[in-house]
C-alpha cells in the first residue's frame, strides 16, 4: 500500500490552529476549487489532445484505437492527478476536501448533462408553444384537463404497478432458481437476458411477429397469436386494439424486455450472501421456501427495493413501445404519459405542453425518492 | 431458528453424507428444472421469431408465418442467407463497427469509473450536503433522454451564456466521440450512482474500518479493497450500459450524425433499414448483427457473477 511509505507523523499535532474562521473560508474555498475546477481543467486537457481524432483521412484503426484509449485511460487518470493534488494540501484540510473529489466530476456531468436541460424544461413549462410568452400555468392547466392526458395518466399508473411487479417478481424468482442449477446457470440467465440485447429496431419488429393482425382475406397471418387463434379454428384478433387489454400486451413487451435486468443485478445480490448463512438455515431443518423467505429476501431487499425503483422510473419515462407501434396510440388508448410528452415535442409542436407534462413525471417521482431516502438514512444507522 | 445445530451434532448422520446432503440441498431438484425450462422457452419465442424470420426469402416472410418453417423444416426454399448478405454487403459497415466500439467502450468505462468513486464517497465518506446530492443524484434518473438532447445540442454548438458572461464555452463538441462519452456518462450516472451505491454501502463496515486502522487512506480502500469487492455489481452495471449504449440510435444520432466518418452501427443498420421501406428479413437480420457482440459481453462478463466474491472477505 502506498501510504504506509510516508512518514507516520500526525501533522495536526504539530500545527496549532491560529484562527478557526479563516480556515473555515478556505476549506469552502478549496472545496468549491477541487469540485468544480479540477474536473473541467483536466477535461480541457483532455479535449485538447483530442484534436487531432477529428481529421477525417486518419486511419480508421487509429483513431479508434487512441479513442479508446485516452476515454479509458483519461477517466482514471483524472482521479489520480485529483487525489494527489489533494495529498499536497496541508493535512488539516486534506480529508476534508477529498469527498468532494470524488464526487465532484461526477457533480459536474450531472450538472451540465441533466440539471440544465431540468431548469431549462422548467422555464419552458410556464411559456407558450414556441417558448416566446410566459402563460403562466396554463400548460398545467391542459395536462389535467386534456382527455387524452387523463387517460394517459391512468395507463401509467397502471405501468408503473404491473411492469415493475411482474419483472422483478419473475427476475427475482429466476434468479433464486437458476441459482440452484447444477450446471447450465450461465445459458439459463443469458437465454432471459437475451431480450435486453436486442436493439430498439429489433424489440418494436420482434413483437410484431407475435401480434401482427391481417383481417381474413387480406394474406396469411403472421403473427403467432393469429396463427394460435387460426389454428384453434377462431378469427384472428386485433390484439393491438381490444380496450383495454391492449394495455397490457404493450407491457408484456416492457416485461419481457427488463426482467432480464432486474434479474441479472437481484443473482449478483443473491451471490453476495454468505453460503455460511443459507447453509446454516438448512442444518437447521429451513425448508428451501423459507430459506427464500425468511434468509434471501430479507438478505438483498435492499437491491429489490433499487431495482423496483428503477423499473418504476422506467416504466414512468416508456415511450417508445407505445410510440412505435403501427396503430394509433390515441385511437386504441394506449397513450401513456412519456409519449404524449415526445408527441408533444416532436410531433405535435408545442414545448409548453410537453415541458408541462415532463415537470408532472419529475413530480411523481418524488415520492418513490423520498421511500429511497428513508432506506438511505435507516441502513445508515444500523451500520 | 431451531436449535439442533448447537446440542446434537455428534450423533446425528456420518459428516460424509450430512455434506452431501446439504450440498444436493436446493440444488437443481424437479421443480427448479421445470420452472427455469418454461420460462426459457416463454422468453425466447419471439426472440425465435427473429431468428427463423432473419433466414428466410422475403416473399416467404410476408406470405407465411415464422412458425411454419417446422412443418417442413428442410426444404430449401424456406431458407436464405441473403438477407445477411445484403445486410452487411452495405458501405461502411466495417467503419460502422469500428465506431460503436470506440462510442461503447469509454461510455461504459467512464461512468463506471466516476459513479464507483461517487458512490464511495456517498457511502463511507461524511461530508457536508451528502443527502442532499444523493437526493439530487438518484432523482435525475427520472428526467427523460429526450428531453435532455435538445439544451445539449445547443450546448455543444453554440455554447452557453448567462447575463452575456460565458458559463459554456462553445466547443464544438458536435460530431466527436468525447461528445457522446460524456452524453452517455451524463445519461447513464444516476442510476450507475444509485445502483453502485446500494452495493458499495451494503459492504461490511468492519472490511473498511479494519482497513483505515491499518492506515489505508481513501484512495487506496477505495482501489484496493471497494473495487475488487465490487466486481459483482460492476459487471452488472458494465453489461447494461454496454448494452444500452451499443442500441443506442437516438444519442448517437443526435451528436454524432447520420453520414460522416464517425457514424456508429444502429445509424448505418437504420439506414439500411430506412433507404428499403419496412422489409422485416432485413430488419431481422440487422437485428442479429448488432446483436452479436453485445452477447459476446454478456458471457464474457457471466464468469464474474460467481459465488462468494465477499464471503471470503466478510470473515477477514
Amino acid at each position: 500500500m502506498k501510504v504506509s511509505t510516508e512518514p507516520k507523523t500526525d501533522p495536526e499535532l504539530v500545527e496549532a490552529a491560529p484562527s478557526r474562521g479563516l480556515t473555515a473560508v478556505l476549506m469552502l474555498v478549496l472545496r468549491v476549487l477541487t469540485a468544480v475546477v479540477v474536473p473541467i481543467g483536466t477535461f480541457f486537457l483532455l479535449w485538447a489532445t483530442f484534436d487531432f481524432l477529428r481529421q477525417e483521412r486518419a486511419n480508421r484503426f487509429v483513431v479508434v484505437g487512441v479513442a479508446i484509449v485516452v476515454g479509458v485511460g483519461g477517466v482514471f487518470v483524472l482521479y489520480w492527478a485529483m487525489n494527489r493534488a489533494v495529498d499536497l494540501f496541508p493535512a488539516r484540510i486534506r480529508e476534508g476536501v477529498r469527498p468532494y473529489v470524488f464526487v465532484g466530476p461526477c457533480l459536474v456531468i450531472l450538472a451540465v448533462f441533466l440539471v440544465y436541460p431540468v431548469i431549462n424544461t422548467l422555464l419552458i413549462a410556464f411559456k407558450d408553444a414556441a417558448s416566446q410568452e410566459f402563460v403562466g400555468f396554463d400548460n398545467f392547466r391542459f395536462v389535467f384537463t386534456d382527455s387524452d392526458m387523463l387517460r394517459a395518466i391512468r395507463n401509467t399508473a397502471g405501468w408503473i404497478i404491473l411492469v415493475p411487479l411482474f419483472a422483478v417478481g419473475i427476475g427475482l424468482i429466476y434468479a433464486t432458481l437458476a441459482d440452484r442449477l447444477l450446471r447450465g446457470e450461465a445459458v439459463a440467465k443469458s437465454l432471459i437476458f437475451l431480450p435486453m440485447a436486442i436493439s430498439f429496431a429489433g424489440a418494436s419488429i420482434t413483437w410484431q411477429l407475435i401480434y401482427s393482425y391481417r383481417p381474413s382475406g387480406f394474406g396469411s397471418n403472421i403473427g403467432l397469436l393469429n396463427g394460435v387463434m387460426l389454428g384453434l379454428g377462431q378469427e384472428p384478433v386485433k390484439w393491438l386494439e381490444i380496450q383495454p387489454w391492449n394495455n397490457l400486451f404493450l407491457m408484456v413487451i416492457m416485461v419481457w424486455i427488463q426482467t432480464g435486468f432486474a434479474m441479472v443485478v437481484l443473482s449478483a445480490a443473491i451471490k453476495s450472501i454468505p453460503d455460511e448463512i443459507v447453509e446454516a438455515a438448512r442444518i437447521d431443518g429451513a425448508s428451501e421456501f423459507q430459506v427464500f423467505r425468511r434468509i434471501i429476501v430479507p438478505s438483498i431487499l435492499p437491491t429489490i427495493v433499487v431495482v423496483t425503483t428503477y423499473m418504476v422510473i422506467n416504466s414512468l419515462k416508456v415511450f417508445d413501445i407505445v410510440f412505435v407501434q403501427p396503430a394509433s396510440a390515441e385511437v386504441n388508448g394506449t397513450v401513456v404519459v412519456a409519449e404524449r410528452m415526445i408527441r408533444w415535442f416532436f410531433q405535435l409542436d408545442h414545448n409548453g405542453r410537453a415541458a408541462a407534462i415532463a415537470v408532472v413525471l419529475f413530480v411523481a417521482v418524488i415520492p418513490v425518492m423520498m421511500w429511497n431516502i428513508r432506506r438511505f438514512r435507516e441502513e445508515e444507522a444500523i451500520r | 431458528m431451531s436449535s439442533t445445530a448447537v446440542d446434537a451434532p455428534p450423533k446425528t448422520p456420518p459428516k460424509a453424507a450430512q455434506d452431501d446432503a446439504l450440498e444436493n440441498a436446493g440444488r437443481g431438484g424437479w421443480f427448479v428444472r421445470i420452472t427455469i425450462v418454461v420460462v426459457v422457452i416463454l422468453w425466447s419465442i419471439p426472440t425465435l421469431g427473429v431468428l427463423i424470420t432473419s433466414f428466410r426469402p422475403e416473399e416467404v416472410v410476408n406470405t407465411t408465418g415464422w412458425w411454419t418453417v417446422f412443418a417442413h423444416p428442410f426444404r430449401a426454399t424456406e431458407w436464405t442467407i441473403e438477407n445477411y448478405r445484403i445486410a452487411l454487403d452495405q458501405g461502411g459497415f466495417g467503419n460502422a463497427f469500428l465506431n460503436s466500439l470506440a462510442v461503447t467502450i469509454p461510455s461504459t468505462v467512464i461512468p463506471i469509473t466516476i459513479a464507483a468513486f461517487a458512490a464511495y464517497a456517498f457511502s463511507w465518506m461524511t461530508f457536508r450536503g451528502r443527502y442532499v446530492m444523493f437526493v439530487i443524484v438518484v432523482g435525475l434518473l427520472v428526467v427523460p433522454l429526450q428531453m435532455a438532447l435538445i439544451p445539449i445540442l445547443r450546448l455543444y454548438t453554440q455554447g452557453a451564456s448567462l447575463f452575456g458572461v460565458v458559463t459554456f464555452p462553445n466547443l464544438s463538441l458536435q460530431g466527436t466521440f468525447l461528445g457522446v462519452w460524456l452524453a452517455h456518462a451524463g445519461f447513464g450516472l444516476p442510476l450507475a450512482v444509485y445502483l453502485l451505491r446500494n452495493y458499495i454501502g451494503s459492504l461490511p463496515s468492519s472490511i473498511i474500518e479494519s482497513a483505515k486502522i491499518d492506515g489505508a487512506d481513501h484512495f487506496t480502500i477505495f482501489w484496493r479493497l471497494v473495487i475488487p469487492l465490487s466486481v459483482p455489481a460492476l459487471a452488472a452495471f458494465a453489461i447494461f450500459q454496454f448494452l444500452w449504449v451499443w442500441n443506442d440510435l437516438l444519442v448517437a444520432y443526435v451528436f454524432l450524425g447520420g453520414a460522416g466518418q464517425n457514424r456508429v452501427l444502429t445509424v448505418a443498420l437504420r439506414e439500411l433499414v430506412g433507404s428499403r421501406g419496412e422489409n422485416w428479413h432485413l430488419l431481422t437480420s440487422a437485428a442479429f448483427i448488432s446483436m452479436a457482440l453485445p452477447l459476446v459481453v454478456f458471457f464474457a462478463l457471466q464468469k464474474y457473477f460467481v459465488r462468494g466474491l465477499t464471503a471470503g472477505a466478510v470473515k477477514g
